[in-house]
């Protein structure tokens, strides 16, 4: 059994999920709260976001995040692959920081342009 | 010499020239953020030309860019953007619609005045300027509670931040604050600025809230706090910082329903950094100078249906308003008063109509205990189309099934059902035009009830 | 070798460095912490005292209404944010009345004009905010109020141009007659490198600190009671008004007692309690004196909002056993100027003069300095006329970026102050002299730029800069750093 705060609306159900029973969820509010909760159990996933060197005068940092989310468990070895970068402007919304995370479709890029 | 950016290109004029340029504006928007951006982008949708945005920081956006995490624009885009990512949508908007911007520009007071309004603004490059307007939208955002806004006893040593303080830092800046943190307060902020000091490798010892229930968004504890074990106390509160020239230990203690610490229950945390988000308060410093009625309950102006301040021709939007917990309510209510101002402007040649305005009648919004504001706070109903939103925030939590009544004397003139309601969650309701239109009284009294 | 070593760099101090520097002298201006005025002279109630508290037969009495008109002269010639805003000291029944008349003879004893004791309802026609409990309060109309951290800092910064040396981050640790002069040894904070100061005169300005400079060359004579006063500043915004004066209740042996005054900076101050501590240095707060005084000033303003409180401070006073100010000549060339408690701030420019024919008496020689250069003038653009500003700003830019935006204070005046005599080293360096993050965000939007302009002009790495104090730095390091991580 595990125990989550649905965060689908501002209600915050109290949801329980149960491994063993193929992932049956209770105290659920409504049917969205089945399906975060299973998938919160299953595989979590979650968005990163954070911010990489940029060589300028103005901007220290450009702000980057997961264009996908990635699993929870990765979540900490991705921030560590950030130290190693330093961008060199222009930058663009949406530039590809870093590639395809571990082998899969998630790329981190960056959030804001940086021009000089 | 002054910077004038128009067209994202930049018009390099003589200072004089600059103040005459600066003087033929139909609007000035104080503040870049996204209650301004907002606002002048719908006012010059809605036929305006000739707009000014004065933003204080070197870029537009306001506290947007430093808010790095995602979770924006939901409800208003549809998909979940970052803090800058959600600034820049509006941004590239203001390419080719002839708004004038002018950065790292302050304004220093308002003069209201039935010819226009008169600004006194100021920045580097435009040098110390007097502009007349005929409106004004006020955007100015909101600060944050300090330390000695909440008395906090200890020492004075370094390492106590605001929790916005400390994300400029961080985020923008690229400077770690502390290595081992405790958060006081659980406001959205504190929490995500939990999870940025936690990914960025610093300890997160706990998060300390001294109402019985959290500050922030539900989203924001599960996955700032409980996603990195940090533990949040509730009903507690720091009680004593300790070090002489870096924070050292920290003292919490939980309290009772007095909020006065309860002896025996002091927890002690070795820690460098204290950082507070402890609440937010609209920055309404140059509404005061101008004159504009307040809220005392919000820290506002208060407001008609369109945003328009007790000053007419001056409309106000987004924090400076009331604080809002989604940037996308900003968004629509900016937008909502971006209009206004431009109905205020061009019906201003109508001299007639003005003079009837000047007379109109309105609804007073007036709440009982259990709510704790309303926005607007005036309805003129003649002035609605349809419906107006009505934004309020309940005193404290329900976690059961409510009804929020408007009733005019002992008459419900409107009910809505809410399944769950806490005061750290928005609310709004859209009361009709035709629900208004039976009021018979010049208030209507707002409360939560239980359902019968 | 100095000619004369003022060991501590309060307003005591400053006062001192200034009148020697009139004089053709060497003279060390030497200060443990890294900036002036560090102490209880930055830490008080920042009031121009009237000289009705003192007894006359006391130092303190004698020095009080000399001092008062120094003060006003001083902030005048050194452009110090100053308000004469006359006080109050008000009674709440009979038996208070018959001290305020013990006041007003105690007060023309010392030489004060213009004293007058009102009836309540009189009282109440100018302060109109205050209890209808009080009965008769004492009006002085020359008393007011001044921004102590700068009036020290101009005496001293007149005094470097003079060519006084300011020594900060040094802490005289061991002192010692060597047949015609004194040997200082001293630690130099932080470094914790040791260093030797030889000067033929020492005068011992080290406040809280005094009775252990005395004790190094003298039997001991008095002993420091430290004690601590918290106060709370209200934003003068949001509090509306308060007061127009200082309102001080009926004094007590414990001290004035809680005060109501208003700041030069438009803000109100309330406090200070009086605890005596242990530890000289803890300028903590705490929440029962917080109480307390909160208790103590609503009866006498009842409505005060002290929800309007924008931040809460300490102080530590050099009270001690000896019951007034010590100024002896303690020991061969040494010149006691200790134990300088309320009213130290008032009486300071007259204490030091005492010190400076002291040293005459000493055998000195006193050669007035040919090319002193006295003054001082500080730009604040709040006070630029409105008529006078475009011309202004176009002429010097850096006028027009305003950083602060709570007090409005821009980027031209920081930089003015980092080019005086005592640049700033810290946030709250510069906070003292331009009034950054003084106002309603206590520095939550301004405190990161002032930290990037102290780097920029001071030539140092960000990383070490701190918010005050020796070792009270902002930030550990940077972001992506691996070093910088506790997890």
């Amino acid at each position: 059994m595990k125990e989550y705060i649905c965060i689908i609306c501002p209600r915050g159900c109290h949801l329980t999920v149960d491994e063993e029973n193929d992932y049956a969820v209770t105290g659920n509010g409504c049917l969205r709260g089945v399906a975060y909760g299973r998938e919160e159990a299953m595989h979590p996933t979650r968005v990163v976001t954070s911010s990489v060197r940029v060589r300028s005068e103005k901007y220290p940092r450009c702000p980057v995040k997961t264009d996908l989310a990635i699993a929870k468990s990765d979540v900490a070895k991705a921030m560590l692959l950030l130290d190693g970068v330093e961008l060199v402007p222009p930058v663009h919304r949406g530039d590809i920081v870093i590639a395809s995370l571990f082998c899969g479709e998630a790329n981190f890029v960056a959030t804001r342009d940086i021009d000089e | 010499m002054s910077v004038v950016e128009t067209n994202g290109k930049q018009t390099v004029l003589d200072g004089m020239v600059a103040i005459e340029m600066l003087d033929k504006y139909e609007l000035i928007v104080i503040g870049g953020g996204p209650a301004g951006l907002s606002a002048a982008l719908s006012a010059r949708e809605h036929g305006l030309k000739r707009i000014l945005i004065v933003e204080r920081d070197v870029d537009l956006g306001g506290i947007l860019n430093q808010c790095i995490h995602n979770g924006f624009g939901l409800h208003y885009f549809g998909e979940e953007l970052t803090g800058p990512e959600y600034a820049a949508k509006f941004v590239d908007r203001l390419e080719g619609q002839s708004i004038d911007v002018l950065c790292d520009a302050m304004v220093l007071e308002i003069i209201p005045g039935e010819d226009g309004h008169v600004l006194r603004l100021m920045s580097m490059e435009a040098g110390y300027c007097t502009v007349r307007s005929r409106a004004i939208v006020l955007a100015m955002g909101c600060r944050e509670r300090t330390r000695g806004a909440i008395q906090i006893p200890g020492t004075r040593a370094a390492g106590i931040f605001t929790a916005g303080t400390a994300q400029r830092y961080v985020n923008i800046e690229g400077y770690m604050v502390g290595r081992r943190v405790i958060i006081l307060g659980s406001g959205d902020i504190g929490l995500i600025m939990a999870r940025r000091m936690v990914l960025e490798g610093a300890k997160v010892l706990a998060c300390v809230e001294i109402m019985p229930y959290p500050g922030g968004l539900a989203r924001n504890i599960v996955q700032c706090l409980q996603d990195f074990d940090v533990p949040l106390y509730l009903s507690h509160t720091i009680t004593k910082i300790e070090g002489k020239e870096r924070v050292e230990k920290v003292t919490v203690q939980e309290v009772n329903d007095r909020f006065e610490p309860i002896e025996g229950t002091e927890k002690v945390f070795d820690v460098d950094t204290v950082l507070l988000s402890v609440g937010l308060i609209p920055e309404n410093e140059l509404s005061h100078v101008a004159g504009v009625e307040m809220d005392a309950k919000t820290s506002g102006p208060i407001v008609f249906e369109n945003g328009e301040t007790s000053i007419p021709g001056i409309f106000a939007c987004g924090n400076v308003l009331h604080v809002h917990d989604l940037v996308d309510f900003v968004t629509t209510e900016s937008e909502g008063a971006g209009r206004a101002a431009a109905e205020y402007v061009l019906r201003q040649e109508d001299t007639t109509h003005v003079r009837m305005c000047e007379n109109e009648s309105y609804i007073s919004l007036v709440i009982d205990e259990s709510v704790a504001y309303t926005v607007p706070q005036r309805i003129r109903v003649l002035r609605i189309d349809d419906g107006v939103r009505v934004f309020f925030r309940v005193k404290a939590p329900h976690k059961t099934p409510k009804r929020i009544v408007f009733r005019d004397g002992e008459r419900i003139v409107a009910s809505f059902r809410r399944p769950y309601m806490t005061p750290g969650e928005m609310e709004h309701v859209t009361l009709q035009r035709a629900e208004l239109d039976n009021v018979s009284g010049n208030e209507l009294l707002i409360s939560v009830e239980e359902i019968r | 070798m100095f000619d004369v070593a003022i060991i501590g760099a309060g307003v005591v101090g400053c006062a001192v460095a200034y009148e020697l520097s009139q004089y053709e002298l060497r003279v060390a201006l030497i200060e443990k912490e890294n900036d002036v005025a560090m102490g209880a002279s930055r830490a008080n109630t920042a009031i121009i005292h009237g000289g009705y508290d003192p007894e006359p037969h006391t130092m303190m009495g004698k020095l009080n209404v000399e001092g008062m008109h120094r003060c006003f002269e001083l902030c005048e010639e050194l452009d110090v944010e100053h308000k004469k805003t006359g006080s109050w000291v008000v009674a709440f029944d009979e038996e208070q009345r018959v001290t305020l008349q013990m006041l007003l003879v105690q007060g023309i004893a010392n030489g004060c004009e213009g004293l007058d004791i009102l009836e309540g309802d009189v009282v109440r026609l100018q302060e109109p905010n205050l209890s209808d409990e009080i009965v008769a309060a004492l009006w002085v109309p020359e008393s007011g109020v001044l921004n102590p951290w700068e009036f020290a800092l101009a005496m001293a910064e007149v005094a470097v141009r003079n060519g006084v040396i300011f020594m900060p981050n040094t802490d005289v640790r061991d002192l010692s007659w060597r047949e015609d002069h004194y040997e200082m040894g001293a630690r130099v904070v932080c470094s914790g490198d040791e260093t030797t100061i030889r000067a033929r005169h020492v005068i011992n300005a080290a406040g809280v600190e005094s009775d252990r400079i005395h004790n190094m060359v003298a039997p001991p004579a008095f002993e420091i009671v430290p004690t601590r006063g918290e106060y709370y500043i209200l934003d003068g915004t949001a509090a509306g008004h308060v007061v127009r004066s200082v309102v001080f209740p009926c004094p007590t042996r414990a001290g004035k007692g809680v005060t109501i005054s208003p700041t030069i900076h438009g803000d109100y101050l309330v406090g200070p309690n009086a605890e005596v501590i242990d530890d000289r240095t803890d300028t903590s707060v705490t929440r029962s004196a917080l109480l307390d005084i909160a208790d103590k000033a609503r009866r006498v303003v009842p409505d005060l909002d002290l929800r309007t409180s924008i931040r809460n401070f300490a102080g530590v006073r050099s009270n001690s056993t000896y019951g007034d100010f010590f100024i002896e000549k303690s020991a061969t060339n040494f010149i006691d100027l200790a134990a300088i408690k309320s009213p130290g701030l008032t009486c300071a420019p007259a204490i030091a003069r005492v010190a400076r024919k002291m040293l005459c008496e000493e055998g000195i020689p006193m050669e007035r300095r040919v090319l002193w250069r006295g003054g001082r003038r500080v730009i604040r653009f709040k006070e630029i006329p409105e008529e006078e500003r475009a011309a202004f700003v176009r002429a010097h830019p850096l006028y027009g970026r305003v950083i602060c935006r709570c007090e409005t204070i821009t980027e031209g005046e920081i930089v003015a102050a980092m080019k005086r005599e005592i640049p700033p080293v810290s946030i709250d360096g510069v906070k003292r002299r331009a009034g950054t993050g003084m106002g309603r965000c206590q520095g939550g939007f301004c405190g990161p730029r002032v930290l990037e302009i102290i780097a920029r002009e001071s030539g140092r790495d960000p990383l070490c800069i701190e918010e005050d104090g020796c070792g009270s730095f902002m930030l550990i390091g940077e972001t992506k750093d691996p070093t910088c991580r506790e997890i």
